[in-house]
């Protein structure tokens, strides 16, 4: 393309008119997403953060207002109880702490899996590579919900796995699975692992092939290519699979609350008894801003060293 | 340095009781229903630089490639240095290749690029990074050691490319397109920095390029390949004045030919009579010719001379229009037509003070002599 078309008179007009009140082509574009963000993302975070300083009330709702009219007009009334109450009861320490651990094992147990199947796919060939790549991201087309529900089947005492261990003759009592923080781990492994596989694909198969042929060439044995090229290369990759790992892992609620038992320590089923059991909406909602504190740290660390990561290549 | 025997002196491929440092025998390298390499039995000696020469999908990148390791042969066999490489993996041969794209590692820097083979081979850090600055300093990139591959030119990922696959000081070096990405002068440059390399070191080269000049100016000996087979191997003088067919004559540089038939009757000289010369064109005495048989006659642009008037008792006389004439500076290239409609091809070189030089439209004779024409069969 040339230079820009003709315009006609009428189009002319209007662009004129959105210029005037502050609208440009480009800033209409960005419009889109900044309005969603803004009304799906920044005002229930604000809502939450408001009833994070309130005080519990039994009323509805259950909290005391922000702006409060008195004698001498509005004033402002808030609180940072709820945020000091999370640290005097362990309980909130430990689930958090819980949960980055649960989450933590999950994402390596994940990139372990996830790698070597995602480098088989991206060394895979065409119409083999592309059936991969679709049964990865087939569970997706169930219910996230029902396959959880499946592994309890799978999982429980009586369930298809104990059942064929024991008919082959590996064990004698079934493994108590069900319930406890391994299911948990199963689960999330699991469900998160296309989110591992996919980001790691993505990055492997751009690898160039004449960079593994010349490590060789310059007497490297396979597993040397490996460690010293194939790896750092896909480091990018890596970061971007755990994070989606990582950070949904920490804050997930079905699969503990449907597959962990009642040892199975993390915020998301905290939060949720917090809200539904104990009805106590400004110590949930500090909790929930606490999360989220804590996710936003090392997600931006974890960002920067990725496009530190991603410069040097 | 005391130089070692120059391979393009002691010509060992003219001597055959020479041991060959590469055997290539039979080699064949199929892809599914697609044959890339097909039957090639090639020997190449020591201290040569062999260039395997042909257009894209000629099978000579796949050959380059055997030997290195990469591709595995589907029949045949490769010796390099009296071993048999069949069983032995690419990080166990003795050579070491420069690659087309020239597969810089991109996370690591220009010295850790160089060392990577020599850290490999259980060098130890201190020792390698002293070769490696050496090496540097050789191909002038000591101020670039720490930087990484993105933040240099072309030519100097050529170079750190090249320092890479030297620094192991390999038996054999496999370059692929070694000089493709580079501008005129730079590769130019590069030639001749490959040349003194091979002279000095003694170190066995095969370079793939497309690039027939190329191929002319660095090799011992050429080896032109078409549809995986090597088609003529030999000197690059050899092949430039005696190709074996049209593909070759074609290919290295730029060619006339003439089509047409023998005629029995010539003894001294071959008679061949051609409809597109407009008559009859004589050629060098050939053996093993029929009467009648149809052949090729091919004539270099520069051999050929023009004239406006009709030269004295010469032979292989044609008269055409010039229809195009391309000044190149040194010389010129005509576009001349001839009364059958066949296209001639002539260079001529530029002398100063020639007074009205033949120029367009112009009725002109070409002449050239017979022992500057090649028979072809093929």
């Amino acid at each position: 393309m040339s230079g820009p078309a003709p315009k006609s008179g009428l189009r002319k007009g209007t662009e004129r008119f959105l210029r005037a009140i502050g609208f440009s082509g480009r800033g209409l574009v960005i419009a889109v997403p900044t309005l969603w963000l803004l009304v799906f993302f920044l005002i229930p975070f604000l809502v939450v953060l408001k009833i994070s300083v309130a005080e519990p009330m039994i009323a509805r709702p259950p909290y005391s207002p922000l702006f409060v009219h008195g004698p001498d007009g509005w004033s402002l009334k808030y609180t940072f109880d709820n945020y000091a109450y999370l640290w005097q009861d362990s309980l909130y320490i430990k689930a958090y702490w819980s949960s980055v651990k649960i989450a933590f094992v999950s994402t390596v147990l994940t990139l372990m899996i996830g790698y070597p199947m995602a480098y088989y796919i991206a060394r895979s060939e065409e119409p083999k590579r592309s059936l991969l790549l679709l049964l990865v991201v087939l569970p997706f087309w169930t219910s996230f919900l029902l396959r959880v529900y499946a592994w309890i089947g799978i999982l429980k005492n009586k369930g298809l796995l104990n059942a064929v261990l024991m008919k082959i003759g590996i064990i004698d009592q079934p493994l108590v699975i069900m319930q406890t923080d391994i299911a948990v781990y199963i689960g999330i492994v699991y469900t998160y692992l296309p989110f591992m596989i996919l980001p790691l694909y993505a990055n492997l198969v751009k690898l160039d092939g004449s960079l593994l042929e010349a490590s060789a060439d310059l007497g490297a044995r396979p597993l040397t290519t490996f460690l010293k090229i194939t790896l750092p290369l896909s480091l990018p990759g890596i970061l971007a699979g755990s994070m989606l790992v990582f950070i949904p892992a920490i804050g997930e609620f079905v699969i503990p609350a449907l597959l962990g038992g009642p040892d199975t320590l993390m915020i998301g089923k905290v939060l949720w008894s917090e809200f539904f059991n104990n009805r106590d909406w400004p110590v949930a909602s500090a909790v929930a801003i606490a999360m989220l504190v804590l996710l936003v740290i090392p997600v931006m660390l974890l960002r920067l060293a990725n496009t530190k990561q991603e410069d040097l290549i | 340095m005391a130089a070692p025997t120059l391979a393009a002196e002691a010509k060992p491929w003219a001597d055959p009781a020479a041991k060959p440092f590469i055997r290539i025998r039979n080699i064949t390298k199929n892809f599914g229903d697609f044959t890339a390499v097909d039957d090639v039995t090639l020997d190449i000696y020591k201290g040569e630089l062999f260039c395997l020469l042909g257009g894209s999908g000629c099978g000579k990148s796949t050959l380059l490639r055997m030997l290195a390791g990469f591709e595995t042969p589907s029949a045949g066999q490769i010796e390099i240095d009296g071993q048999d490489m069949a069983r032995i993996d690419p990080h166990h041969r003795p050579t070491n290749m420069m690659f087309q794209s020239y597969a810089l590692f991109p996370h690591m820097t220009v010295e850790k690029n160089v060392a990577y083979g020599l850290l490999r081979q259980g060098m130890p850090r201190g020792e390698a990074m002293e070769r490696v600055a050496d090496m540097l300093r050789m191909v002038k990139l000591e101020d670039f050691a720490t930087r990484k591959p993105h933040q240099l030119s072309g030519g100097q990922q050529q170079r750190v490319a090249l320092a890479r696959s030297r620094v192991k000081q390999p038996k054999l070096l496999l370059l692929d397109e070694p000089l493709g990405a580079l501008d005129k002068k730079l590769r130019e440059e590069t030639q001749f920095e490959l040349i003194r390399i091979q002279e000095t070191l003694g170190v066995t080269f095969i370079v793939v390029t497309h690039d027939q000049e190329e191929a002319m100016t660095l090799s011992t000996r050429i080896g032109v390949m078409d549809a995986g087979q090597i088609v003529q191997v030999g000197e690059p003088q050899e092949i430039y004045e005696r190709p074996g067919s049209r593909y070759v004559a074609d290919f290295i540089g730029s060619v006339n030919l003439f089509s047409g038939e023998v005629d029995a009757s010539g003894t001294d000289m071959l008679r061949i009579r051609s409809a597109e010369a407009d008559g009859d064109i004589l050629a060098p005495p050939m053996a093993g010719l029929k009467a009648r048989q149809g052949v090729w006659v091919a004539v270099r642009p520069e051999q050929i001379t023009l004239s406006r008037e009709a030269p004295q008792n010469a032979r292989n006389v044609l008269q055409g229009m010039v229809e195009e004439v391309a000044y190149l500076g040194n010389l010129s290239i005509y576009r001349v037509v001839l009364d059958s409609g066949k296209v001639v091809r002539v260079t001529k070189a530029n002398l100063s003070h020639e007074e009205s030089p033949i120029t367009w439209d112009e009725r002109v004779y070409l002449c050239w002599n017979p022992a500057a024409g090649v028979v072809l069969t093929k």
